[in-house]
């Protein structure tokens, strides 16, 4: 996933968090980067036309924006779910973000042709769980 | 969240080596899947090219797997093995209509493959983190692999334009 996406996805979770424009300072601390890091890649959005930026306020996703941060969480969700179930990795949580860059949105769907994924998926998504509320785990890990 | 591509730590290395093993997994198993899914009278007439194609598809995804294992086992972990993959590729498979769709998802499979190792192999090249397993054979064997997934994709794609 590209870092327009996952910030994108950000700005997607911390609207669904505050109930309202994303502010910088959630943004900074979801995709731990500095404010400056966020602010300059939020005027990079704005001008694709993906987010609408308020001073003050913060930051919400335009309906361009909202389906590739919908599409982006799907894939993280894909992701988390890989993790959890097939590989069945206790910190499932943490190693998602840490790997979701690295993992591309078509090998995420190869992925989900072998786990069961929610039809409602990403709406089940717990923002401020960081993880699908419907997730099952399994009982231990196999794959460390 | 981490911004930016880069493979930073040995556990995050192996946990992206296994990933590979269960696309190749994924791969072998689809290719055997698919030719089984066909009804006796198309998979009579299936061309033999696109058998063998599927055949070798399966034979290189089974080499792949070893090479990563390979890795993986100098990292001191271990993969999931191909009969639970192939499981989890049986719960959930939707057989494709015909010899095309066939073909075109195992032009997925090989596109997902290249790009999958195109990626590691810059997230690896990006970052200076020491492994526990060398770090040139490691790239060794992610590129020879890539490249196999490579040529893969051009096999399909000649058929493909073949049978157009």
């Amino acid at each position: 996933m590209n870092t327009a996406d996952q910030y994108l996805k950000a700005i997607y979770l911390a609207q669904r968090i505050e109930d309202g424009p994303a502010s910088t300072g959630t943004l900074a601390d979801l995709l731990e980067v500095s404010p400056a890091s966020v602010n300059e890649m939020i005027g990079k959005l704005e001008d694709r036309e993906l987010v609408d930026h308020e001073k003050y306020k913060g930051a919400s996703l335009t309906n361009e924006g909202l389906e590739r941060a919908h599409d982006a969480l799907q894939t993280y969700c894909i992701i988390e779910r890989f993790l959890a179930n097939v590989l069945e990795v206790e910190e499932f949580k943490d190693e998602a973000r840490a790997l979701e860059s690295v993992i591309d949105d078509t090998v995420a769907e190869r992925l989900d042709t072998i786990i069961d994924r929610p039809d409602q998926c990403p709406d089940c998504f717990d923002a401020e769980e960081d993880c699908c509320e419907l997730l099952e785990l399994e009982a231990s890990g196999h794959a460390d | 969240m981490s911004l930016g591509q880069r493979v930073s730590s040995d556990h995050q290395l192996t946990r992206l080596l296994q990933i590979g093993v269960v696309l190749e997994e994924l791969v072998e198993s689809r290719a055997a899947h698919h030719i089984e899914s066909l009804p006796p009278d198309e998979r009579a007439t299936v061309d033999e090219e696109v058998e063998e194609l599927l055949a070798e598809a399966a034979t290189e995804s089974a080499d792949h797997r070893e090479r990563l294992e390979a890795l993986i086992d100098d990292l001191e972990a271990e993969t999931v093995g191909y009969e639970e993959i192939n499981a989890l590729v049986d719960a959930q498979y939707g057989p494709p209509e015909d010899t095309d769709g066939v073909l075109y998802d195992q032009l997925a499979n090989e596109e997902t493959a290249y790009k999958f190792y195109d990626d590691l192999i810059e997230a690896i090249e990006a970052s200076d983190s020491e492994f526990a397993v060398d770090r040139e054979r490691l790239l060794e064997t992610l590129s020879g692999i890539r490249e196999e997934e490579k040529e893969g994709v051009e096999e399909v794609t000649a058929i493909m334009e073949q049978r157009a």
